[in-house]
């Protein structure tokens, strides 16, 4: 405890402007899971209809891409940060 | 809508008005500029470019300006330069090269999407602006911006090559450099843009900056005699300008200024960054992200955000995408400065590099009209083929000297050097 988890300013429509939130998950599947059971608005915005992490959301595990980190299932440690970043890019 | 154009989800549709925003809040999915266009082919008619000078303004009516627009400066008007040795060395028939090494003001095709974002930028109201950038589009912003008046503040690795910061300090822009690679520039960018009133270029203004790309596919299109190439090799970092030449094509068959075609898409890469290629050549549903390790640190993008439109679009015009290491790079900045007299910096000769490996594997036919992308000068990455041309020794400044040069230089008597 507690794992961080901070929610991007587009979000927060659906999390009455809440910017951040602790949980005690122990992967990062747990920890979208905590946040999207405490928001339920947010569900469809983090996964597809497939159920994946959608396509054009980032999501980071400290300073990592968690796509590096094996996806999803990777272990969070206490004091982890977890970010949701929108994907923008262009050399 | 008072204007014939505003942002659209390109997922799910959306339109959101014109505003600095760059990804649809209800499925977070890139926007994209939409254009009533209805309406402007009642307004705009091919004929009318004829008294405007050649550079990217004179296809106003096609990008998302304010209709009292005056251009600030003259960016774009590159030349097509038709091959001749290099067509010749490959056996096909008709090649040109799109040379945006030499667009104007700093010498990369990164002038063009700075040019639209910069006027988005004032219309929304920004003072300072900035981007993350892995070189060429600091050198775009800075330079603009300090002709426009705006604030620049731009964000890069801090392993960038020497001269692509300075090409951006000397216009007086703020340079942030940052520990770690493009990707985790861009992911910094992403929060600022979140958190200050800033006009990042290629963040909140996205949408507006990556409409510039397609002058450079207007301008091929009217280089070739208003026409469309049968093949277009394109570099491909974030996998934006691909796609924004195909958009540019695909409106002027709307338009009526072209006869429609089936162009097909070709995408380069290094092999030391090439998410988008592999996951072409590996038919994957998403690419996977990858760490750059190349010379190419203009198109050392691993986590690509327009990688999957890319990916689509290659696919679906019958393209392919490749990639080359990075001795097969710097052979293709020789052949080409060698052969065409163009010499472009390291993206310029993956794009070369894999278009001759593209000739090479079948993929782009003798008898097609081929056009390669070259987006930025060979001046900016020296250092990647510094070693291949190490400083001769001096010689005196006499008559004396220069023939033992020549006879130890090139084992030549006077004679046969052509001497009188």
């Amino acid at each position: 405890m507690p794992v961080t988890i901070e929610i991007p300013t587009a979000f927060r429509r659906f999390t009455d402007g809440t910017p951040k939130i602790d949980c005690s998950a122990a992967t990062i599947a747990e920890a979208l899971n905590d946040l999207t059971t405490r928001f339920p608005e947010l569900s469809r915005h983090v996964r597809d209809e497939q159920g994946q992490i959608r396509q054009f959301l980032n999501v980071y595990l400290n300073e990592e891409d968690i796509r590096f980190l094996g996806g999803e299932g990777c272990s969070l440690k206490e004091g982890d940060r977890v970010l949701l970043v929108p994907s923008i890019a262009g050399g | 809508m008072s204007d014939l154009y505003e942002l659209r989800c390109r997922e799910c549709g959306k339109t959101w008005g014109n505003v600095p925003k760059s990804f649809c809040e209800d499925c977070f999915s890139p926007l994209e500029v939409s254009y009533d266009y209805d309406a402007l082919k009642k307004k705009v008619r091919r004929e009318n470019l004829a008294g405007r000078t050649f550079n990217m303004w004179r296809y106003a009516d096609l990008l998302p300006l304010p209709e009292d627009f005056t251009p600030a400066s003259a960016v774009g008007g590159t030349p097509l330069v038709a091959s001749r040795k290099l067509a010749s060395h490959w056996g096909i028939s008709e090649l040109y090269f799109k040379n945006d090494a030499v667009c104007f003001p700093s010498l990369s095709f990164k002038d063009r999407v700075v040019g639209t974002a910069l006027v988005a930028a004032r219309r929304f109201g920004f003072e300072t602006v900035g981007c993350s950038s892995t070189g060429n589009l600091a050198n775009a912003v800075a330079a603009q911006s300090a002709q426009q008046g705006f604030d620049a503040c731009v964000f890069i690795p801090a392993d960038l090559e020497p001269a692509k910061v300075l090409n951006t300090a000397v216009y007086g822009a703020r340079i942030v450099r940052i520990n770690g690679n493009y990707d985790h520039v861009n992911r910094l960018c992403a929060q600022i843009a979140d958190r200050f009133k800033w006009g990042l270029v290629n963040v909140n203004l996205r949408p507006y900056y990556s409409e510039g790309s397609k002058t450079h596919g207007y301008e091929i299109a009217e280089q070739l005699g208003w026409r469309l190439p049968d093949n277009v090799v394109v570099p491909m970092a974030g996998g934006s300008l691909i796609t924004k030449i195909a958009k540019a094509f695909k409106e002027l068959v709307t338009l009526g200024w072209v006869e429609a075609k089936a162009v097909k898409f070709f995408g380069a890469q290094a092999t030391g960054c090439s998410p988008i290629s592999d996951g072409v050549k590996r038919n994957l549903a998403r690419f996977e992200p990858q760490k750059p390790n190349t010379i190419a640190r203009s198109l050392a993008i691993g986590n690509p955000a327009d990688g999957p439109f890319a990916m689509k679009l290659i696919r679906e015009s019958g393209g392919w995408a490749e990639d080359i290491s990075d001795p097969e790079i710097v052979a293709a900045i020789k052949l080409l400065a060698e052969t065409e007299g163009i010499f472009t910096e390291t993206a310029g000769g993956v794009t070369a590099g894999v278009t001759q490996k593209l000739i090479q594997q079948g993929r782009i036919g003798p008898g097609e009209t081929t056009v390669v992308c070259i987006t930025g000068n060979g001046l900016k990455t020296l250092d990647a083929i510094s070693a291949e041309f190490p400083v001769a020794e001096a010689i005196a400044p006499r008559l004396d000297a220069f023939e033992a040069y020549l006879d130890n230089q090139f084992n030549a008597t006077p004679a046969a050097a052509g001497v009188k």
